[in-house]
């Protein structure tokens, strides 16, 4: 029986942290998003050596950069709105962080709609991956955060599914926090991508 | 408000200059410069800045441990090593070939 209760894990206590003090969600986002770190710094490091070793159109010729100037002040907006339920829900007001969660789902999905209509309108104009190296390089940068930030939409509608449940308190809301940090990286990284791949 | 022992920052200054610096560099990229380096050199600058922004209030990071910090910075370290490896392969000669001869061709 002392040994049944010794494995015993309880996935919900917050204070069920590691030898560093945090707790293992966390700690488990952080050597996540580290590993994602070394995943976006492999794909912007290509595009640096290949932009500057070959000859390289100006993207602002070929991309909409007030389209995608829009895009990232929604994304940079669902971020705020991400941090605001984080702290809605830790001041213990849940109605709040329900209705930041919704605006954050709301954020990230237009974000998406939009790189949708941004491709497509690229597609159509002949702007495709294999059409050159600027081609391939954009669309596998932006694709690839594209499909982190649909990963992020999808956690977030059964973050804010749970938080209508009921289940998360102003005591337990390790859930929030955690997908906070990785909605904040995605951010993070178009902020980079942004910078790099439309506005230089 | 303190909670989980630390001040709550002011998240909606964080957005203005996030906006701030995006408009900026919305700017800054639109202004002819005579050096590409200029460009490069502002926007990368300012990204940088937004990103360690988002890091330090968004994330946390600055009100977190500091083996958290740690942990982050070396992937960053990791990462630097590897991009300046790639752009200092571009400033070495081809391997295989004299100079001035490229894909066999004089």
């Amino acid at each position: 029986m002392e040994h049944a209760e010794a494995i015993t894990f309880d996935p919900h206590a917050e204070e069920d942290r590691t030898s560093t003090g945090i707790p293992h969600d966390k700690m488990g986002m952080w050597i996540f998003l580290c590993s994602e770190v070394m995943f976006f710094t492999g794909l912007i490091g290509s595009y640096i050596v290949l932009r500057y070793g070959s000859n390289w159109p100006d993207p602002k010729l070929t991309l909409n950069i007030w389209l995608t100037a829009g895009n990232t002040f929604i994304l940079i907006c669902s971020s705020v709105t991400m941090v605001k339920a984080l702290e809605w829900i830790q001041r213990g007001d849940v109605r709040k962080m329900k209705l930041f969660l919704c605006l954050t789902l709301l954020g990230g999905s237009i974000f998406l709609g939009v790189q949708i209509f941004e491709y497509r309108h690229l597609l159509h104009e002949g702007f495709n991956p294999h059409v050159s190296l600027f081609g391939s390089a954009f669309y596998t940068m932006t694709g690839f955060h594209g499909f982190h930030v649909f990963c992020g939409v999808v956690c977030i509608a059964f973050c804010t599914g749970k938080a209508f449940l009921g289940k998360y308190t102003p005591e337990h809301h390790l859930g929030i926090e955690t997908l906070g940090l990785y909605w904040h990286f995605v951010d993070l990284v178009w902020i980079l991508l942004f910078a790099i791949v439309y506005l230089i | 408000m303190t909670t989980d022992g630390h001040t709550i920052p002011n998240y909606m200054a964080i957005f203005w200059w996030l906006l701030g610096l995006t408009i900026v560099e919305i700017g800054w990229a639109i202004l002819p410069h005579h050096s590409k380096l200029v460009l490069a050199g502002g926007i990368v600058a300012m990204a940088v800045i937004k990103a360690v922004l988002v890091a330090m209030y968004f994330m946390h990071l600055k009100f977190e441990r500091k083996t958290l910090g740690v942990l982050f910075a070396s992937t960053l370290i990791l990462g630097l090593i590897l991009v300046s490896v790639g752009i200092g392969e571009l400033r070495l000669p081809k391997p295989g070939y004299p100079h001035g001869i490229v894909n066999g061709q004089q």
